[in-house]
């Protein structure tokens, strides 16, 4: 860390802070895992004037996983025939009756994989098998998979498919600023999925909402960078979007993974846990590929039957929506800890109560 | 797992390549960034590479690694 430029910037921020009128609260919401981590770990809530909050947001991809789709996936671990294979921090998301990592102890058939090319690998060594990706994650994630999809099919796989729950982030923030029941000022937009999708994406969402999207990387100064970003925007009442991580983000994205995604997949309703369902948030297996989606080649209930309230007591939901701070959770530290989560946002590294728990309210 | 880790392309071929990530040598995705090449540092997320960075983004995203250490 640069001190001299942490503390220009916090000079800036302070400033800016100053300079917005009113005199109320401003928070700040980020999007994304690594951000979550990041400013957990820095401290750099510490660095901010009181007035400014940074509250974290539905950026992990693990977390915002619905009930329905750990509960059947734990189901599918359990068939005659079938592997999950699936990334590490699905498995001890905790369903309603089961987990896959139980499921897995009990004998039920669960591969973990750091990538879907490792499940394509699973498919093509054991052709007897049913191999199911758990496919979560955002833009970021999702073209990969589509790679994966129309590999598969060219090959002739027809023991590979996968559970179709990669989001969309777009719709998600867009859903939170119309429920209007959490403030927020301003996005710290989530800087990998903008790599993706691009700055210019967040333009319709300043437009409808008036609130600054600013995209940023994830080192300390980057985060201050975009915070200071986006408290001059709301001082000089020029909401926008802006863009201080060009490094790795470009205007328009990365348009060849954006046409994968498009090759593969269709916008569809999805269902994020805290969120509800939201319209165009998810990415459904296009009909030319249906032979790919589990959904359909297994004869599954899509989307998955969703219970109605959160399990035990837990208040992930709230926490991944921004309303509450994992430490005001009645389970968090005394019931809810890294090695015996009761929800998601414990069990994941980018989750929000993980990231608390490890390195405090800061 | 939102996570994207700078890696140097060393060798390629039908849209797959190896690729050194902090000494590591891993097998990558390569059709999301169908312009790179072997010498190229990108970003990698999940088995593929999502974006080319220039070397001084990559060193100064690796030194981010060095501080966040443990985190993978």
């Amino acid at each position: 860390m640069d001190d001299t430029r942490i503390e220009h910037l916090k000079a800036e921020i302070a400033g800016a802070a100053r300079a917005v009128p009113g005199s109320n609260p401003i928070a700040l919401m980020e999007v994304c895992g690594t951000h979550t981590v990041a400013i957990r770990r820095s401290g750099l809530r510490s660095l901010l004037p009181e007035r400014v909050r940074l509250i974290s947001g539905p950026g992990c991809p693990v977390c915002v996983t619905s009930q329905g789709t750990i509960d059947l996936l734990v189901d599918l671990a359990g068939r005659d025939g079938v592997t999950v294979a699936t990334f590490g921090d699905m498995v001890r998301v905790p369903g309603t009756t089961s987990s896959l990592e139980r499921r897995k102890a009990e004998g039920g058939r669960v591969a973990l994989c750091y990538s879907v090319l490792e499940a394509l690998d699973l498919a093509r060594q054991r052709p007897g098998e049913q191999i199911v990706f758990a496919a979560v994650g955002f833009e970021t994630t999702a073209p990969g998979t589509a790679v994966a999809v129309a590999q598969a099919q060219a090959e002739g796989l027809a023991n590979f498919s996968i559970l179709p729950g990669h989001k969309w982030m777009l719709p998600a923030m867009d859903a939170l600023l119309a429920g209007g029941d959490v403030r927020i000022d301003g996005f710290l937009c989530p800087g990998h999925v903008s790599v993706i999708i691009g700055a210019e994406a967040y333009g319709p969402l300043v437009e409808r909402y008036g609130r600054p999207c600013v995209v940023a990387g994830f080192t300390a100064e980057q985060v201050l960078a975009g915070v200071a970003a986006i408290l001059k925007q709301l001082a000089d009442r020029d909401a926008r979007v802006q863009n201080v991580y060009p490094e790795a983000v470009h205007e328009g994205g990365n348009p060849e993974a954006l046409t994968r995604i498009d090759q593969v997949f269709e916008p569809a309703a999805a269902t994020w846990r805290g969120l509800g369902s939201i319209p165009s948030s998810g990415m459904a297996v296009r009909d030319a590929f249906a032979e790919a989606d589990a959904a359909r080649a297994l004869d599954l209930p899509w989307p998955p039957q969703e219970a109605a309230t959160d399990l035990h007591g837990c208040r992930c939901g709230d926490v991944i929506r921004g309303a509450i701070e994992p430490h005001a959770c009645p389970l968090f530290r005394d019931v809810c800890t890294p090695a015996h989560p009761v929800g998601p946002c414990m069990v994941s590294r980018e989750g929000s109560c993980q990231a608390e728990y490890r390195y405090g309210a800061l | 797992m939102c996570l994207a880790i700078p890696g140097q392309i060393v060798s390629k071929e039908d849209g797959m390549g190896e690729v050194d990530i902090r000494g590591n040598r891993l097998r990558a995705g390569l059709l999301l960034v169908p312009d790179a090449d072997v010498g190229d540092w990108v970003l990698v997320h999940a088995g593929f590479a999502i974006t080319t960075l220039t070397p001084d983004d990559a060193a100064e995203t690796n030194a981010l690694f060095d501080e966040l250490e443990g985190l993978a």
